[in-house]
């Protein structure tokens, strides 16, 4: 199963970064997201699979999907891209690759032979609202705050100009 | 070795076959120990998944086919008309006619499009429904896989259902086919927040969001009647966010004939087509049983608190059946919407959203959490 989810993101990742078409790009990156939910489904951590599930495949990948709706025609494609680009980032991309390995084998992972904890949403919300040594409530406020702040932000960004905007016809 | 294994499953049961109906789990379990004491674990597993693949197509098909000519009898019914009478006894097998027919018909490729999108699509949403429908309580024991994120799955799963329409929107290469995608994108994320929301008003009732749990919290009584009124409003809530994720009427600006043919599946034909109106019918199935399961007690016989006499009787009708009648209740009432309600513009729908169903959930959900804390609800 392992083999099969693997084999399955590294051909889409692949096929995400070379394909000509944007809209076939984002479908193989749904793809990926999902297959790395399987591998969470697989490690019998539901919580997260289902959190990347709505998250990414449902969340970011239909905004992507939606904004490559309002912006681009179906004729559109891609220049190929030029060798030195290709070199380049495909340096790039092993040099990353080989620096995450290196850094994955030099982790000791140490075997052990307890029985796989079956996560409870339980715990989750209760480590996460906790205030003890092991609780995440002072990140769980700083992300919220972020979050707040690009809302925020977002709607200024998009309001664009003052209250003389607003006399403005609205065709309903 | 087959017949091995299903001797062995109703030698199991030694009680007369109709017991089955009460209680799946015996079934189940026979034909578990029975596959596994004539072949290795793995091919246990294996044989069992295809067991359960096979038997979820077959409902699919039927559930879809019984929906369409049920879709089309509660339409003759509101509009005092017959409705298809005329193949089978009462017509019921018109939906089976058009099926054959549709098989039939030539699958029209479409110039300029974006063919491997353009093919992909239908199976995104046909691949959503299987994964939603594998996860659902159907009756006591009938439960393929019992998460113990239940109801969080179905939402997380249920919300990629949309990149299905939108590629297919796109990829059609027809403005019509745009225009309904773009509608029924902007429509399905925006709902999808009330029906969280009115979701998490019974997981905070239920203290659970395993679906057996759900179900079973609710022996003493259905949520909608154990919640008080927050619970009403959240079921209320549920089921017009739960039409307007389908697509249906009064929410169907996605497919609105006056304006866009038939939205987003407007280039489709033949059994692709099918695809696209069996998956909607299916989502519609779905809706109604996350609904009977949340709200109205899902396979849970009709129990009042310690009525133990009333209880009992109430016991003799099979899960099974409670489940099915439940969720064709729901099933009519989205049915009547449809053909009750004009059609809304989709600036009417966006404010439904927002400026209403939004806020009253949001305040439900505090006063639902405040009615637990005290204790006060059944």
């Amino acid at each position: 199963m392992f083999v099969l989810f693997s084999v399955m993101i590294i051909v889409f990742s692949i096929l995400t970064v070379t394909t000509r078409k944007i809209l076939r790009a984002a479908t193989y990156l749904l793809l990926v997201l999902v297959s790395t939910s399987g591998l969470y489904f697989m490690l019998n951590y539901q919580f997260m699979a289902a959190v990347q599930l709505t998250l990414y495949a449902g969340g970011i990948v239909v905004l992507i999907i939606f904004s490559i709706l309002l912006t681009s025609h179906i004729s559109q494609k891609f220049e190929p891209v030029g060798i030195k680009k290709t070199i380049f980032s495909g340096l790039a991309a092993i040099a990353g690759a080989i620096l995450s390995i290196v850094t994955i084998l030099d982790y000791q992972f140490s075997a052990n032979t307890e029985a796989a904890k079956e996560v409870d949403m339980k715990l989750i919300g209760r480590s996460l609202l906790s205030v003890d040594y092991d609780g995440y409530v002072l990140p769980f406020e700083v992300i919220s705050i972020l979050l707040l702040a690009a809302m925020i932000a977002a709607i200024i960004v998009a309001k664009k100009g003052g209250p003389s905007n607003t006399k403005t016809p609205t065709y309903n | 070795m087959l017949l091995n294994t299903i001797s062995n499953a109703l030698s199991t049961l030694s009680e007369p076959w109709w017991k089955v109906f009460y209680d799946f789990s015996s079934l189940t379990r026979g034909i578990d120990e029975g596959l596994r004491s004539s072949m290795s674990e793995f091919w246990a597993v294996t044989v069992e998944m295809l067991i359960i693949g096979v038997v979820f197509l077959l409902f699919y098909a039927v559930i879809g086919l019984f929906l369409v000519i049920a879709e089309r009898k509660v339409c003759a019914f509101i509009q005092n008309r017959l409705g298809p009478n005329r193949i089978g006894p009462f017509g019921l097998f018109q939906t089976v006619a058009d099926l054959v027919k549709l098989l039939f018909k030539e699958l029209i490729p479409i110039k300029n499009a974006d063919s491997f999108l353009f093919n992909l699509a239908p199976y995104i949403v046909i691949i959503v429904n299987f994964m939603v429908l594998a996860a659902l309580p159907y009756g006591k024991g009938l439960h393929a896989i019992d998460f113990n994120i239940g109801i969080f799955y179905v939402i997380a799963v249920s919300s990629m259902s949309v990149i299905g329409v939108l590629l297919a929107g796109w990829s059609s290469n027809s403005k019509y086919s745009l225009i309904g995608a773009m509608r029924s994108g902007a429509q399905i994320v925006s709902y999808e927040l009330s029906i969280g929301l009115a979701i998490i008003t019974v997981v905070i009732l239920a203290g659970s969001m395993q679906l057996s749990e759900i179900v079973e919290a609710q022996r003493t009584g259905w949520f909608i009647f154990k919640g008080h009124v927050p619970a009403f409003i959240a079921f209320v809530i549920y089921v017009i966010s739960g039409t307007a994720e389908t697509n249906r009427g009064p929410f169907d600006m996605a497919e609105a004939e006056s304006e866009l043919t038939a939205g987003y599946h407007t280039e489709y034909s033949g059994i692709k087509f099918a695809f696209f109106y069996l998956a909607e019918y299916i989502n519609m199935f779905i809706v109604a049983a996350v609904a009977s399961t949340l709200f109205l007690g899902g396979w849970m016989p009709f129990h009042v608190g310690n009525w133990e006499s009333f209880n009992r009787i109430m016991d003799f009708i099979p899960p099974f059946f409670w489940f099915f009648g439940k969720t064709f209740f729901v099933i009519y009432l989205i049915m009547l919407f449809k053909w009750t309600f004009p059609r809304l513009r989709i600036d009417q729908l966006l404010t439904l959203e927002w400026k209403y169903l939004l806020p009253i959930n949001l305040v439900n959900v505090l006063v639902m959490a405040f009615l637990v804390l005290m204790g006060w609800h059944f």
